[in-house]
């Protein structure tokens, strides 16, 4: 497989009074024109491996990485103003938190019609047109209405897909989506998560899907990175995640409840430090 | 008596040509003790079900009752001690310059306890944080972090009735087990009712007693967790949600 993305010993590290906290340590993976799911438990380092990508880690923290290779170039190389022209152009993101990435007071019609004009010669009126079928195909039902309206005024889930079909507009070689659909129904994630599949498919974009739901990245990836304490304990084949070795895989996939078997209790993570000491599994290929 | 009585409730924003009707006639009842969930329609008014509740959005009609007391429209500070919320997103709903110790003192105060540092440090441990976590900002955290903060700062007042928006989507599942229990110990052990709005069918499923399904601002069906359980709906759109979570 082609490789569109090369990320070699990736660290962040956050310094401060108590000492230096390492949020991402020593991970290493490719991507290529695939889907490949990222998951693991709360605070093991997934959203901060998708923006050090981007070089998005805020003060005081540190990216470090023998390597984060674009087409075969570092982006550790370049200065911050290429680096804006390959957030959004080339690699997008939609961030954890929707509705802090809109701003508040401008109507999602202004932040869109910006948007996709930035990235295309179009007047406003087909610009116009050209955001209500982008809102339509995330199956917002009123799109009229929701163009007029404030980020504060949508709801959970339509703000979700207000941001994925913004980030899809620039045409972007890698989509890095972190957690884009946990605020959605099950119908509505479904058609969300057609729109990537398509991209993905047609036009050959890589897609890094950050989720903590295992068997919605089971079902949809193709490959997936374990993240527990800012290192990769287990790299899997999606199908193949049900079957995976690694006690704490398995820990997360005994914790979900489920339908067809009610128990009074959740089975919760019986945690063993010697997972943290265990170098990070590469997700090389 | 029932815990929360919701009866012909329309709630809706903004003014004629403008305007957004959320909700439109929902009637439902939630007995003492009971966990009641709402699932449905991303947008089809479940968090503004919930938040005409708290008093956050002020333009509603019909009738609300606490406990057997009609919810007036300006809410009293003894209301928030029976009636605590936590909001879908945990980003916005913590003041990003506050740390950890701030949110939960400052709420143990405004209710006025006393013993306020045993009790945040007792909070911090029901929610799984633990002391480490007591300086820092909400930056410095995590989603699922921000959302355990934001649970420990709804079960600081000791309330009866936990509104409950999607509490564990941003958690991942080892965590949103550890809440869950958490959630099913503390209404054991304090009677608590809930109301929770989750998209997770299972979550629902392992929650809940009785659940109501929304479509487009409508209650369109209610149902109990045994008809959940083994997918029987009478109702189109519940048998569509059943069929798209297989
Ligand atoms: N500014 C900061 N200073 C110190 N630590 C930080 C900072 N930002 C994040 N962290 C820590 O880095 C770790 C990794 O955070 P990250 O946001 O990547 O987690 P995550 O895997 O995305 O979790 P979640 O599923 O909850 O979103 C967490 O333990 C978090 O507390
Ligand atoms: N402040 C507001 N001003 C105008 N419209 C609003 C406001 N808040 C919510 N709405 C609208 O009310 C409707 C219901 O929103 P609500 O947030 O209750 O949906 P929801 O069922 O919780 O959806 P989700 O599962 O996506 O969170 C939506 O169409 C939304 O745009
Ligand atoms: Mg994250
Ligand atoms: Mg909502």
């Amino acid at each position: 497989m082609e490789t569109l993305l090369d990320v070699e010993n990736l660290w962040v590290k956050f310094p401060s009074r108590q000492g230096v906290f390492d949020a991402v340590r020593g991970v290493s993976f490719t991507l290529g024109r695939e889907r490949l799911g990222i998951v693991g438990e709360s605070g093991s380092g997934k959203s901060m491996t998708g923006r050090a990508i981007l070089r998005l880690i805020r003060k005081p923290g540190i990216v470090e990485a023998d390597h984060i290779k674009l087409d075969g170039v570092d982006l550790l190389t370049k200065t911050e103003k290429e680096m804006r022209a390959v957030r959004g152009q080339r690699i997008s993101m939609v961030m954890q938190d929707p509705k802090f990435s809109l701003n508040p007071v401008m109507t999602i019609g202004s932040q869109i019609i910006e948007a996709y004009r930035l990235h295309n010669s179009a007047s406003k009126a087909d610009a116009y047109r050209k955001s209500l079928e982008m809102l339509e195909a995330v199956s917002i039902n009123d799109p009229e209405r929701v163009m007029r309206a404030y980020p504060h005024e949508m709801s959970g889930g339509m703000g979700q897909r207000i941001m994925i079909a913004m980030m899809l507009i620039p045409n972007p070689e890698i989509l890095i989506a972190d957690e884009p659909t946990s605020a959605l129904d099950v119908s509505v994630q479904r058609q969300v998560l057609d729109i990537m599949d398509k991209l993905v498919k047609e036009r050959g974009m890589g897609l890094i899907f950050i989720s903590h739901d295992l068997n919605l990245v089971a079902d949809f990836c193709d490959r997936v990175l374990i993240m527990y304490a800012g290192r990769v304990v287990e790299v899997c084949e999606a199908d193949k995640l049900h079957d995976a070795k690694h006690p704490y895989t398995r820990g997360l996939l005994n914790s979900l409840p489920r339908l067809d078997q009610p128990s009074k209790r959740l089975e919760v993570l019986q945690r063993d430090p010697e997972w943290s000491q265990t170098p990070s599994v590469s997700g090389r290929i | 008596m029932s815990m929360l009585n919701v009866k012909n409730l329309n709630v809706w924003f903004g003014k004629r040509q403008q305007r957004v009707d959320a909700v439109r006639d929902a009637t439902f009842e939630v007995a003492r003790g009971e966990s009641f969930g709402l699932v449905g329609e991303s947008g089809s008014g479940k968090s503004t079900i919930l938040r005409a509740i708290t008093g956050l959005a002020p333009n509603w009609s019909g009738q609300l009752s606490i406990d057997g007391n009609p919810v007036p429209q300006k809410r009293p500070k003894a209301f928030y001690k029976q009636v605590q919320m936590v909001f879908q997103d945990p980003y916005a709903s913590l003041h990003p310059r506050h740390s950890v110790d701030q949110v939960l003192g400052e709420t143990l105060q405004l209710h006025g306890f006393r013993d306020i540092d045993n009790r945040v440090v007792k909070l911090l441990d029901d929610v799984g944080l633990g002391q480490k976590f007591r300086f820092r900002y909400p930056h410095q955290l995590s989603g699922g972090q921000r959302q355990r903060v934001a649970i420990a700062r709804a079960l600081a007042p000791e309330p009866e009735l936990l509104l409950l928006d999607e509490p564990t989507s941003a958690l991942d599942v080892s965590v949103q087990a550890e809440i869950l229990n958490l959630l099913t110990d503390l209404r054991a052990d304090r009677n608590l009712t809930y109301l929770m709005v989750s998209h997770d069918l299972s979550v629902v499923g392992h929650m809940c007693d009785r659940l109501a399904v929304m479509k487009s601002g409508e209650v369109v069906d209610i149902l109990s967790v045994a008809a959940l359980r083994s997918m029987e709906a009478s109702h189109p759109y519940t048998r569509q949600l059943f069929e798209a979570s297989l």
